[in-house]
């Protein structure tokens, strides 16, 4: 097996491996390319499972348009024995081409020497022959046309027939795929056997048409231990109902809708009083994101917990509430999965694009708590903790997921939650502790940590109200223009974001007591192809130390790792090196040291992306040096 | 704020069934210019409050931005109040008033703030039906940005300055009726013996009430031609019907009044009566609620009174299906799943 580069275009490159006879166990990549709304995209996901549950570390990305039917969709599993669960990019081992629209580009996604799966109902046109790769057809179409008489089960059954044939071409374990089955149609059985009666027509056809089993195979393995394979917005939605979030004001917007239907659909199920049969919580769709943002705000202020999901657009339309929440400081969670910017973008694209927008939300000197999740398992985590970082920090916190990691399924740790651990509600006065008052002041920063105690509506009969203004005021909530109160309260907001620090999480750090080479830091979804892209490097002989970004404001850990480097880069997924310019800005670094390694085309990162962004930036400081020696 | 008020309390001054003063609901010295229609507002507010003993600190007062929105700040003081942002007092509200169901929303707007930039939210928190009192206090003119024509001002009418008001004028009474508000009413700053049962009716009632008061700005909008000015309303107002509360322990004595008197049972067993002053009048009848409307104004009148009343209205947490703890209140036991329901949860992804 020989690694070479291909040349298509930029973002397409990556490591190839040429098939020659060789065979290739549990390390390839199947493309799938449907046609949107045909229903493809759960048979697809049954096959990923299936892997799954095989023990073989796999991941999934469905790359779909906006649109609801009709339009080319493609759906990537990458199986991965090493467990690089990045996107690896690049022509695919298997393409199964089940849509006429797309076939030409589909064809030549295959990489040389595999295998074109295509229903063969209708003879493949001269144009789509290539001499390099295995064409496995089989007359699913008519198949169906003999099968079904219903015109969209004759549709539905198209999927499960071709997952059916990839089982027996890729030696998977039937039973498995059976199982999933029936663990998928719990309680509507009368799907079942229709079901496995069409994996078996696939799976018998390519067992009496195809060498079974290809060069490319699945072997049984343990490696997905304690791992789950989930979607990011139902993590941060069930985080939420774990973080105790009773109160919703939301607006659909793509990517970030299914954080809102998964946190009702649990709550649902996990959130209905047994003894009235009534709901723990409160969910209203809006008019639009002002208004769903202005709930969450109005219902902080009311001491609930509270928060709303949307996605870049939506995060434009809530900054001036944003900025509201800031300065009065009332506590909420805004999950903002990212999308393909600016304006309408790629809305079915993936970005890191809203972190500077997200960082400084709003008019004035504004700062706001930003969270990194990188798997499902820590959209799960933060969007419980956010909500307790928010009534701690009496501010908001958002959670920077993206579309990657929202929408897509990941291998991820199995979801924990410590029966001990209790709310943490922050410095909230109750009727007792304000009996014992002499005299309240909302903005009184009474331990110096430029936290004070807040109120909540209902709370005393005669201390602890307070007017609640966005314009400024002073210790007591009293409307001021004297410049030393202003001064006073916009600085304690400083002081705040100072100690809000020790309650977000750490950075992750991976160091060599004797420092590598070089040093790479990252966050969110630019964690996927680091594992990969590490390996590749000290294969190549440069060895790397790494830091992840899971908070703003940036823990003291980050300044100092960057401190330690001459050079360090910065790996994000969008066109102006948003967190470099953060980092710089608010550690205020020279901004040479920081190395920029940017990928921006909607599609997530491969670890090919990183490694020729190290060894570019290696090749031209030599290319200068050798000028500056010929110039000198 | 520069001014002090005093803090001076006569002995003798009424208390109501919680022996508070009509002072215990007052709020900080008003900031508005000197005869002001929303400050005879705010004290309007005051007196049905106190009369109808409601405990001051179980009020949230929430308001946009405008000098009606600064309002909330001259009552209650003992009541948490909230300044938001502009047009979007009402998406606070309900994000409030789901998180406790148990405060009295008392919540203050004004033309801008309602019928321009926040129209939208206007229109869809009467949708939502929440148990709230939203009050316009409509003056027809931007008064923070000196003078300004507001969306309510009637079409051909001119400010102080000489613009024309160009465009068709919005009603908001006409719009809540439309949209599905179960308490609808306009009343006038100027007339505090029909603005204090409204306001008192509109507290009592269990769902989304509304009050239009025209509220005219000394200042920009009580010049001759202007038709919110105190001289042109109390010229051209008329009265179609007006409420008045009976709360539940007192005894109804006697209805011979002058004109039809109806009493509708609320929810909690008291009486809103409703005096007729107008022979065609029907306030359970929305659209025809609007067509009097409608027809006052054509003839240049302003329709003032309790347009519209649906007594059994359900709010938004009967539909919601809301348990009966405030949200607020829920412990960490009753929200958070544990850890063994998650382990469960974890099977559903392998």
């Amino acid at each position: 097996m020989n690694i070479e580069v291909t040349s298509s275009t930029e973002s397409q490159k990556c490591y190839q491996k040429m098939i020659d006879v060789k065979t290739l166990v549990n390390d390839f990549v199947v493309r799938f390319a449907n046609t949107n709304g045909t229903g493809s995209a759960s048979a697809n996901n049954m096959f990923a499972k299936a892997i799954l549950r095989m023990g073989i570390p796999v991941s999934a990305k469905n790359i779909f348009p906006s649109n609801i039917q009709g339009m080319p969709t493609w759906y990537e599993v990458r199986v991965s024995e090493k467990n690089y669960l990045g996107r690896r990019g690049g022509k695919s081992e298997m393409v199964v081409a089940m849509n006429a629209q797309s076939i030409d580009a589909d064809v030549n996604s295959v990489m040389a020497g595999g295998y074109f799966l295509y229903d063969s109902s209708k003879n493949l046109p001269d144009r789509l022959i290539r001499e390099d790769i295995n064409y496995l057809g089989i007359p699913i179409s008519n198949i169906c046309l003999k099968e079904y008489s219903d015109p969209r089960q004759r549709q539905l059954f198209k999927n499960v027939i071709y997952v059916g044939a990839l089982a027996a071409s890729l030696n998977m374990d039937f039973t498995v795929l059976k199982g999933l089955v029936r663990d998928q149609f719990k309680g509507k059985e009368k799907l079942i056997t229709p079901n496995i009666y069409a994996l078996e027509l696939g799976y018998q056809y390519a067992n009496k048409h195809f060498m079974c089993p290809l060069a490319i195979q699945v072997q049984g393995r343990d490696l997905a231990k304690n791992r789950i394979m989930v979607d990011g917005n139902t993590a941060s939605g069930l985080g939420a109902v774990y973080g105790g979030a009773t109160v919703v004001g939301w607006y659909p917007i793509t990517p970030s809708t299914s954080v809102i239907e998964k946190f009702a659909s649990y709550c649902n199920r996990l959130r209905i009083d047994p003894a009235s049969g009534k709901k723990n919580y409160a969910i209203v769709q809006v008019e639009d994101e002002l208004a769903a943002i202005g709930v969450a705000i109005g219902a902080g202020w009311n001491g609930a917990r509270a928060f709303t999901a949307t996605s870049g657009p939506g995060v434009s339309l809530m900054t001036e509430f944003l900025g509201l929440a800031y300065f009065t400081e009332i506590p909420m969670v805004l999950i903002n999965v990212q999308r393909a910017g600016p304006s309408t973008g790629m809305p079915t694209r993936t970005q890191q694009s809203d972190i500077l927008s997200c960082a400084y939300a709003s008019h004035g000197d504004t700062k706001q708590i930003l969270l990194f999740p990188a798997n499902p398992t820590e959209c799960f985590e933060m969007g419980a903790q956010a909500f307790d970082i928010a009534d701690q920090c009496q501010t908001p916190v958002i959670i920077m997921s993206d579309l990657d990691l929202g929408m897509n399924d990941h291998l991820t740790d199995e979801f924990v939650w410590q029966d001990s651990h209790a709310y943490q509600k922050g410095k909230i006065l109750n009727r007792e502790q304000l009996d014992e008052l002499q005299a309240y002041g909302r903005y009184l920063d009474v331990d110096s940590d430029g936290i004070c105690y807040r109120t909540v509506p209902g709370t005393h009969p005669e201390k602890g109200a307070y007017f609640n203004r966005g314009t400024s005021r002073d210790h007591y909530a009293r409307y001021t223009e004297k410049p030393e109160h202003y001064v006073d309260n916009v600085d304690r907001l400083s002081q705040k974001f100072k100690t809000a620090v020790n309650y977000l999480p750490k950075p992750e750090i991976n160091q060599d007591k004797k420092k590598a080479q070089i040093a790479l830091l990252y966050f969110g979804t630019t964690s996927h192809p680091m594992n990969e892209a590490i390996d590749e490097l000290n294969s190549q002989g440069i060895t790397a130390d790494t830091l992840r970004i899971k908070a703003f404001p940036f823990h003291y850990d980050i300044a100092a790792f960057i401190q330690a480097y001459k050079e360090v880069f910065v790996i994000e997924q969008n066109r102006d090196g948003q967190m470099k310019t953060l980092l710089v800005n608010e550690l205020q670094l020279e901004p040479k040291k920081l190395i920029s390694i940017l990928n921006y085309d909607g599609l997530s990162m491969t670890s090919y992306q990183v490694v020729q962004g190290v060894l570019r930036h290696f090749a031209k400081k030599n290319s200068d040096k050798s000028i500056n020696k010929k110039v000198g | 704020m520069s001014f002090i008020k005093s803090t001076f309390k006569h002995p003798r001054l009424p208390k109501n069934d919680l022996g508070l003063t009509y002072r215990d609901y007052e709020g900080a010295l008003s900031t508005l210019c000197a005869g002001c229609g929303h400050d005879a507002l705010t004290s309007a507010i005051v007196q049905a409050c106190h009369e109808l003993s409601i405990e001051p600190h179980k009020v949230a007062k929430i308001s946009g931005i405008g000098c009606s929105s600064k309002a909330p700040n001259y009552f209650l003081s003992k009541a948490h109040g909230f300044n938001s942002v502009h047009g979007r007092m009402p998406s606070v509200a309900t994000g409030a008033n789901l998180a406790n169901q148990e405060l009295l929303y008392l919540t203050m707007s004004g033309d801008g703030d309602s019928a321009s930039i926040g129209f939208g939210q206007f229109a869809h928190v009467v949708r939502r039906q929440l148990n709230m009192v939203y009050m316009v206090a409509d003056n027809g003119v931007y008064g923070l940005t000196k003078g300004q024509l507001a969306a309510t001002a009637d079409k051909g009418v001119k400010n102080k300055a000489g613009d024309l008001s160009l465009f068709s004028d919005i009603d908001l009474c006409v719009m809540a009726l439309q949209l599905g508000a179960t308490f609808v009413a306009r009343s006038f700053s100027g007339d505090k013996k029909q603005l204090v049962p409204l306001i008192k009716a509109a507290i009592s009632h269990k769902g989304f009430a509304f009050i239009d008061i025209v509220s005219p700005c000394v200042t920009f909008n009580n010049h001759n031609g202007s038709t919110r000015s105190y001289d042109y309303v109390h010229d051209h107002i008329t009265t179609g019907a007006v409420a008045d509360f009976v709360p539940v322990k007192t005894e109804i004595t006697s209805n011979a009044q002058e004109g039809d008197c109806e009493d509708v049972c609320l929810h909690d067993g008291s009486i809103m009566r409703i005096k007729k002053l107008n022979e065609d009048y029907n306030s359970h009848n929305a659209s025809k609620a609007i067509m009097a409307i409608e027809q006052h104004k054509s003839q240049g009148e302003i329709l003032t009174g309790l347009f519209y009343l649906e007594p059994t209205a359900s709010d938004f947490h009967d539909i919601n299906d809301t348990c009966d703890t405030a949200l607020n209140k829920l412990e960490q036991e009753v929200l958070c799943p544990g850890n063994r329901v998650l382990s469960g949860i974890n099977e559903s992804f392998r």
